[in-house]
């Protein structure tokens, strides 16, 4: 489990483990089918560790990791504010700028139209050069092909975000 | 930078009350010589419209738009016709060929409109289906060409005149991949031999390739970026093959 995302995910106000693994739960849907509750709480004790969150029990119930209540430190903050403002595409993990959308919008950290717009700059910058590159092989060179495969790539996330704008458009313009 | 294009506060509206539309909204653009503007965004967030009026097919309810030294709001139908013939080139995504006639009939079309002489007429259509890569296919019709060809030949007519602007339609929205690298191609090589070039569309395809990239949503421009400069890293980390 990316650190990253559980952070993020603490941004809108202090929770207790489980509710952390619900709003994670409701945000994948059937993707996030398998993530454990384990997972969760060791990414929350490294995060402790690490300064980026405290952890406190909740009065009067015993000691254990889900009753624990847990909020960001104001590096903790740093940290998600520094991740949502990376551009850099996560590969395969979609599910990462996903959840950065979320947490941007149910925090109120930043507005998710101008996260889309950031990412699509730089989707764009790469489709530019990998066309150029495309554009300069002749029909019948064996980059040729490799090439088109990287443009088809790009293009079919840069169409993931234009579902994402036109999603989170219209729940921008029905809150 | 003199822009050879500009728009200021152009609105175009729809219906009345609460049916009121604002297609476009409070739009300002300008676009220099020799540059390549993309202007980008979903289905129906007013960019077709946006292009009519900036070509002159369409007039705005409100806002000024100049063009090649000429208010557009001040022609009448006559001269707004002229404009239009003479300093625009318009290219579309459905080609909008005339099937009977062959290509370079379709191409020399815009040029004996304009009044030209049918024989400079033909040697400027042939000028050009050449330059499109198509010098083989001048007497073919329409029907007789793949997508990707029609779309070259709609591209040279556009260029007949010797428009100040090419202002296109999804030029790519019918065409395959492999297609749509020969239109990118053409448009690259106009780009370098400076003509400016006005391109609406939702292919990213097309817009990766404009100077500037323009978005808009809701009739609105809602972010502007520039392309060139600067680059986004290796292609081979884009391949898979380093980190």
């Amino acid at each position: 489990m990316q650190q990253e995302v559980v952070l993020a995910m603490l941004a809108k106000e202090p929770t207790h483990g489980y509710e952390l693994r619900a709003r994670l739960k409701q945000a994948l849907g059937p993707v996030g089918e398998e993530l454990n509750a384990g997972q969760i709480y060791v990414t929350l004790t490294r995060l402790e560790k690490a300064g980026l969150v405290t952890a406190r029990p909740t009065a009067g119930v015993q000691e254990r990791p889900d009753r624990k209540v847990y909020e960001l430190t104001a590096a903790g903050q740093q940290r998600v504010a520094e991740w949502l403002a990376e551009v850099s595409w996560p590969r395969p993990d979609l599910t990462e700028f996903h959840l950065k959308l979320i947490a941007a919008a149910a925090a109120r950290l930043g507005d998710p139209l101008a996260i889309v717009d950031a990412q699509r700059r730089e989707l764009l910058r790469r489709l530019r050069d990998a066309q150029r590159a495309a554009m300069a092989e002749s029909a019948t060179s064996d980059a040729a092909l490799l090439l088109e495969g990287i443009v088809l790539r790009l293009q079919a996330d840069l169409r993931w975000l234009e579902a994402c704008e036109r999603t989170w458009t219209t729940r921008r313009s029905q809150s | 930078m003199t822009a050879l294009l500009s728009a200021r506060g152009l609105c175009k509206e729809y219906g009345k009350g609460d049916a009121l539309v604002r297609a476009v909204d409070d739009v300002d653009l300008d676009v220099a010589v020799g540059e390549t503007v993309a202007i980008m965004g979903p289905s129906g967030c007013g960019k077709s419209t946006l292009l009519h009026l900036l070509g002159g097919l369409d007039r705005p309810t409100r806002g000024e738009i100049e063009l090649a030294g000429s208010r557009v709001g001040q022609l009448g139908e006559r001269a707004l016709a002229r404009l239009r013939r003479d300093a625009v080139g318009f290219v579309f995504q459905a080609f909008h060929l005339m099937d009977e006639l062959t290509a370079a009939e379709n191409v020399e079309l815009p040029a004996l409109l304009a009044g030209r002489s049918p024989r400079a007429a033909r040697r400027r259509a042939l000028e050009l289906l050449d330059r499109t890569g198509l010098a083989d296919r001048a007497r073919f019709l329409p029907s007789a060409l793949s997508g990707g060809q029609r779309q070259r030949v709609a591209i040279a007519r556009a260029l007949a005149n010797d428009p100040a602007i090419v202002l296109a339609d999804e030029p790519t929205g019918n065409l395959d991949s492999a297609a749509t690298l020969d239109v990118l191609r053409l448009f690259d090589d106009l780009h370098r031999a400076g003509q400016t070039l006005v391109i609406v569309t939702h292919d990213s395809r097309i817009a990766a390739t404009a100077d500037r990239l323009i978005s808009m949503r809701d009739g609105e421009f809602t972010d502007e970026t520039r392309l060139t400069g600067g680059t986004a890293g290796s292609l081979g980390k884009l391949a898979g093959l380093e980190g």
